[in-house]
């Protein structure tokens, strides 16, 4: 067996790949949390249980209508992202006068009451979804065994990412919506209808936790409680890079994810909290956060 | 300002104040209530209501929202179990124990948390519990999901036996009428005076030469330890210290039990936690209908209720010279 300082490879290079994967999906809730941070000063509490719902969508769809796996990515963020624009006109949008810690209470509620529908519907024991078949099976790389789906959601979201980057910092909409972001009033006076942009950005926001959740799917079970362990350690992360920058959430995502799994291996006991022990450095040392500006 | 002085100083010279008599009905209401209801249910709603209580020090009188504060009230009750159980202390050495670590855990956590503010502080809590959850879950003393199961209540002061129900329940009510009686104080003195100056223009209290960070992280040690009390006495009345004390729901339902009583209230804490316990000792064996309402309740309250109940009828109690 092949060993890198005195690590068997293939268990490292494995618990990378897992690494890779949840930082994939630490680098895409941040983004659209810190997007959505960014237009409307709201944390939105509730994008674990939206992230949830995407993995469900997809679920019901196959199990129900026989919706395969493309229909799900290509649908499931869509359906989600409708039932958070109906939350932000029917509700969020009330709020933005007040303080912005109403936007996380509010969203907190909105979260218990989508996780408690779901878990009194379908339990806590979770649901497996198949990988689809064109997606299955894997490549011996010789060093390491890869399955092609964890390569391919490795993929879709640095695709992902990289697209929604460059939509917002190389497009005149995306120059639109940073100049909302700087100043709402001066933007609008220009002609630029603010409130219309507003709903959408939490609209995309949320499809990109959706589009995450379709993702996870068939690499973890569709769980009902899947969203909101996972929603705790990205406010770390976001609180880690701060969130004045898109690339700065990207980029935070994936290295966090890579640190969790490399911890993995080295000492597996802290797993679950070397994304909080480097959350408490950051703060000792650069309490903006890595990418951030200001408090 | 003046007149209202001086109905307060009217009042106080014929006889007691109506504060005064508002306070004693409440008390002669709480000393008479375990003979109609159930003790065990009324320890419970007030070891819920000094965690309240505790947490409103923070969102109320500094304004900056904690969503950790079941790690004070969880760690507190491992610890008072722990020392009641392996180490035979009696029940007010294992209470002030558990008090004081959980204070020494909410000094380290404020010393990280208060540089940041508004939402980044509630996040920064978050994730700093949910460490501490992780930590609780592996210790070995804690005994992972089984929890300290069997914890003796045993002797007050050596004299007193507390497994006695009726013992137990006016131990509890001293312990609770004497926190709320520290934390009305601590809001009425210059102290707390200079933290609603924090909480209503930080860059003006700052300008006035307060050291705003060092008032922030007293209130915020304060806060915590008293949250660990409410803790602490409520292992000993469940006779358990278990993960579910320090799991992120319970730093929500904290939350919600002081918004839907009325943030910055004195008795809308309390109000708010017996409404929350006794939802969910009627929903208890429906599922996840607790959370469903739980969650339902915060929608309305920041949408329509932000008040909360006292809050709405605390103008109108005022105006009548008594604060609520």
């Amino acid at each position: 067996m092949m060993t890198l300082f005195g690590i068997p490879t293939a268990a490292l290079f494995g618990q990378l790949l897992l690494g890779l994967i949840n930082g994939a999906f630490y680098a895409m809730l941040s983004l659209g949390l810190a997007l959505i941070f960014g237009l409307l000063n709201i944390i939105n509490f509730s994008h674990g249980a939206q992230y949830m719902m995407g993995a469900f969508v997809a679920w019901l769809g196959l199990t129900y209508l026989g919706a395969n796996y493309w229909v799900a990515l290509a649908l499931a963020p869509v359906i989600v992202a409708a039932f958070g624009i109906v939350l932000e006109r029917t509700m969020l949008s009330r709020l933005y006068k007040l303080d912005h810690l109403y936007g996380l209470l509010l969203t907190f509620g909105l979260a218990l009451i989508i996780e408690g529908f779901f878990r009194q519907l379908y339990g806590i024991s979770g649901m497996p979804y198949a990988v689809p078949k064109e997606l299955a099976g894997g490549w011996n790389l010789g060093f390491m065994y890869l399955p092609i789906y964890r390569a391919w959601v490795v993929f879709a979201s640095l695709v992902l990412c990289v697209g929604t980057w460059l939509l917002i910092e190389k497009t005149k909409l995306g120059a639109y919506l940073r100049a909302a972001t700087e100043n709402p009033a001066l933007v609008q006076a220009f002609g630029i209808n603010v409130p219309v942009m507003i709903t959408l950005t939490y609209g995309f926001g949320v499809a990109l936790a959706a589009f995450a959740g379709v993702l996870a799917a068939p690499i973890y079970s569709v769980n009902p409680l899947m969203g909101s362990n996972l929603i705790i350690v990205v406010f770390a992360v976001v609180v880690i890079g701060g969130m004045g920058s898109i690339m700065g959430s990207i980029v935070t995502g994936f290295m966090l994810g890579i640190l969790e799994g490399l911890t993995k291996v080295v000492y597996p006991e802290a797993a679950g909290t070397v994304i909080f022990m480097v959350m408490v450095i950051v703060l000792l040392i650069k309490p903006a956060g890595l990418f951030g500006k200001g408090a | 300002m003046t007149s209202q002085s001086v109905t307060t100083a009217a009042a106080a010279s014929s006889g007691p104040s109506r504060q005064t008599i508002f306070v004693g009905i409440l008390l002669v209401l709480a000393l008479a209530a375990p003979f109609a209801v159930y003790p065990v249910f009324l320890m419970k709603g007030l070891c819920f209501a000094l965690f309240a209580a505790a947490f409103n020090l923070m969102l109320g009188y500094v304004g900056l929202l904690s969503f950790g504060h079941a790690m004070f009230f969880g760690w507190s009750a491992y610890i008072t179990a722990h020392a009641a159980k392996e180490w035979g202390l009696t029940p007010e050495i294992a209470i002030l124990l558990g008090t004081f670590c959980a204070a020494g855990l909410g000094a380290v956590v404020g010393w990280l948390a208060i540089r940041r503010q508004g939402i980044y502080f509630a996040m920064i809590t978050l994730a700093l519990a949910q460490l501490m959850y992780f930590v609780a879950l592996q210790a070995p003393f804690t005994h992972g999901e089984d929890g300290i199961q069997g914890v003796p209540r045993g002797h007050l002061f050596g004299l007193i036996d507390l497994s006695d129900t009726m013992n137990m329940y006016y131990f509890v009510l001293a312990v609770f009428v004497l926190a709320i009686l520290f934390l009305y104080r601590v809001v009425h003195s210059p102290f707390g005076q200079v933290l609603k100056a924090i909480r209503d223009n930080e860059p003006r209290a700052i300008s006035l030469g307060y050291q705003v960070h060092r008032y922030k992280l007293i209130a915020f040690i304060i806060s915590a330890g008293l949250s660990g009390m409410a803790g602490s006495v409520k292992s000993l009345v469940f006779q358990l210290a278990s993960l579910a004390d320090v799991h992120w729901h319970a730093s929500g339902e904290v939350v919600l039990m002081t918004l839907l009583g009325g943030v910055g209230t004195i008795f809308g804490p309390t109000a708010g936690a017996y409404l929350v316990v006794t939802i969910q000792n009627y929903f208890a064996s429906a599922g996840s209908w607790v959370t469903i309402i739980q969650g339902f309740i915060f929608v309305v309250c920041v949408l329509a209720f932000r008040a909360g109940i006292v809050g709405v009828f605390a103008p109108w109690l005022k105006k009548r010279g008594i604060e609520a």
